[in-house]
């Protein structure tokens, strides 16, 4: 069990009301890992979670949390989990260390160790301050550090939490990524979000979810290069034109260019290099070389975005197809 | 064990800070005291063969509140936190379904004796004042408590069944209180005039609650009333258990 991967799921579906939230899905998380779930609204991102958090049980298929199952051994994963549901339901009429000291003994902390673990939250999610105040008069950002600490109180080996950073503002978004990140090497985390560059930001992987399907599931390095990255370069300069077309064309390792008018003296070229060539150390050579001008050199990256909306808009149009 | 223990104490922790317990609580002092002041002066130079604590228990005030109050005190068990959702950390928790309906029935249970206690000082407030030396028969007051007890056992598992089945208090309160209200209406045709010996009426008489309390405020323990309360309640914290665990069929 000590060696199981944290999270493997395999066909897991849920249907209800006639509805299929989670179809078939699979995925593997290891010790370790910053996980992202990624998804739009209502492609069952909540209902995958939930079930690993043994709140809803799978139609079919099977998930297992550190080699237990969620349905068969629910206590035994639920011991192991810190679960954030959505939307971040709390007591408000608790105060913010009773509510922890609460929460630490319902999950089954002793007198002294929940008192220790309450100290060593509070600390770390930055309650020391709030601690006596009641959870209702909290703001927001707040209120979501409580939800962070109450996950983190029994020091759980997986962490899951459901769109941590929704309503909050610029500021808590970013302490709340901070203090995701800083959980990742001693806890597996899994979270869910539709923000893209969150993902980008906080996780060593992102699992593209849509419609209850797994799209892609990688580094988002690798889910760059599934796209086509590693060319595509953009480069300003000032040259006459058609010596400009001449070069490019010449050049043996661009397959592929595009070139229009900037302002002033200045082209735009857009060059598409061969399979697996960085094209920057050429074209600053060939400039170079020609002694030309140059005001912008860059290789165009697809944000995750670009990805996502890639593979889902993918999907679908197949689906249109049927 | 802990966590049951611990969500007891949360229980009766958010009765004791909301406005709800209090209130309630306000209102049953208000009214048993009503009552016992109108006992006293109905009393005063008569002589009466009932005990004091079937008079007390037995009139339409101790009714009017264990029908009303209980609703109030269950009201918020489930069905408040399903509604701000508190309900899945709490069912993500290492804690069973059948742990979290007993704790949530037991919460209520206790806060329900604890307001119904300072009636039983009525009592020596009696003895203190009378011009008479009064002797307190210890017995009708122990039964009249035991009595309180399961008939409490009895509404507070209707009130958490009433709870659990929506997201809504009000609703919960309504349901609650029509639960309650059916029960104690039941009660009422035993005094149809039906014949004594036929089956109607000795079904009826089983199911009556004011015939069941009616013993115990004589200071009569009866296993046939134990038996009628506790199965009653069991039935009720069963059908909790089963809408707890509903959440896993859907």
């Amino acid at each position: 069990m000590e060696n199981a991967p944290m999270i493997e799921v395999e066909n897991l579906t849920k249907r209800y009301n006639g509805q299929t939230a989670v179809d078939g899905l699979t995925f593997e998380v290891g010790r370790g890992e910053v996980v992202g779930l990624l998804g739009e609204n209502g492609a069952g991102k909540s209902t995958a979670m939930r079930m690993l958090a043994c709140y809803l049980p799978a139609t079919s298929g099977s998930a297992r949390v550190a080699g237990f199952d969620v349905f068969t051994q629910a206590d035994e994963v639920r011991r192991r989990i810190g679960y954030m549901p959505e939307n971040n339901p709390l007591h408000t009429d608790m105060r913010v260390r009773e509510y922890l000291k609460f929460r630490a003994r319902l999950k089954g902390l002793s007198r002294v160790a929940s008192r220790e673990r309450v100290d060593v939250v509070t600390e770390q999610c930055g309650l020391k301050d709030v601690q006596k105040k009641i959870v209702g008069h909290l703001s927001k950002g707040y209120r979501q550090r409580v939800g962070l600490a109450d996950a983190l109180v029994h020091d759980p080996e997986l962490i899951i939490l459901d769109e941590p950073t929704i309503g909050l503002d610029p500021h808590q978004i970013r302490s709340v990524r901070e203090l995701i990140k800083s959980m990742a090497p001693r806890h597996t985390v899994l979270i869910s979000t539709h923000i893209l560059p969150e993902v980008e930001m906080t996780c060593n992987r992102a699992l593209i979810i849509k419609a209850g399907r797994a799209l892609a599931i990688d580094t988002p390095e690798n889910l760059h290069r599934l796209m086509g990255e590693g060319g595509h370069v953009i480069v300003e300069v000032a040259a006459a034109r058609e010596e400009l077309l001449e070069c490019w064309e010449h050049a043996g390792e661009i397959a592929d260019y595009h070139v229009e008018a900037a302002d002033g003296d200045y082209f735009r070229c857009s060059l598409t290099p061969l399979p697996g060539i960085d094209l920057r150390p050429l074209v600053f050579d060939i400039v170079r070389s020609k002694d030309w001008r140059v005001r912008e050199l860059t290789r165009s990256r697809r944000s995750l975005e670009d990805i996502f909306l890639h593979l889902t808009k993918a999907d679908r149009e197949e689906g249109e197809v049927y | 064990m802990q966590a049951y223990l611990t969500l007891v104490r949360r229980e009766l922790g958010a009765l004791f800070v909301s406005l709800t317990g209090y209130a309630v609580m306000a209102g049953v002092l208000f009214v048993m005291g009503a009552g016992f002041s109108l006992l006293l002066k109905d009393q005063n130079g008569v002589a009466t063969s009932q005990p004091v604590t079937e008079q007390l228990f037995g009139s339409g005030l101790f009714w009017l509140i264990l029908l009303v109050g209980s609703p109030f005190i269950t009201m918020r068990s489930f069905a408040l936190e399903k509604h701000t959702g508190t309900f899945e950390t709490l069912m993500t928790a290492p804690i069973g379904d059948f742990q979290v309906t007993m704790a949530k029935f037991t919460g209520a249970l206790i806060f329900h004796m604890l307001i119904w206690l300072p009636v039983f000082t009525y009592p020596y407030i009696v003895s203190i004042f009378s011009m008479e030396p009064v002797e307190l028969a210890a017995g009708p007051l122990a039964a009249t408590l035991l009595g309180m007890f399961l008939i409490g056992c009895v509404y507070m598992s209707a009130g958490c069944l009433a709870s659990s089945l929506t997201q809504s208090q009000v609703i919960a309160a309504l349901n609650g209180f029509g639960i309650g209200t059916t029960m104690f209406l039941l009660s009422a045709l035993v005094r149809l005039n039906l014949p004594q010996d036929t089956w109607q009426y000795q079904a009826l008489l089983q199911i009556s609650m004011l015939e069941h309390l009616k013993d115990f405020t004589r200071g009569i323990i009866d296993t046939r009333h134990l038996v009628f309360y506790l199965s009653v309640t069991a039935m009720f914290l069963f059908a909790t258990h089963k809408v707890v665990q509903s959440r896993r069929w859907k």
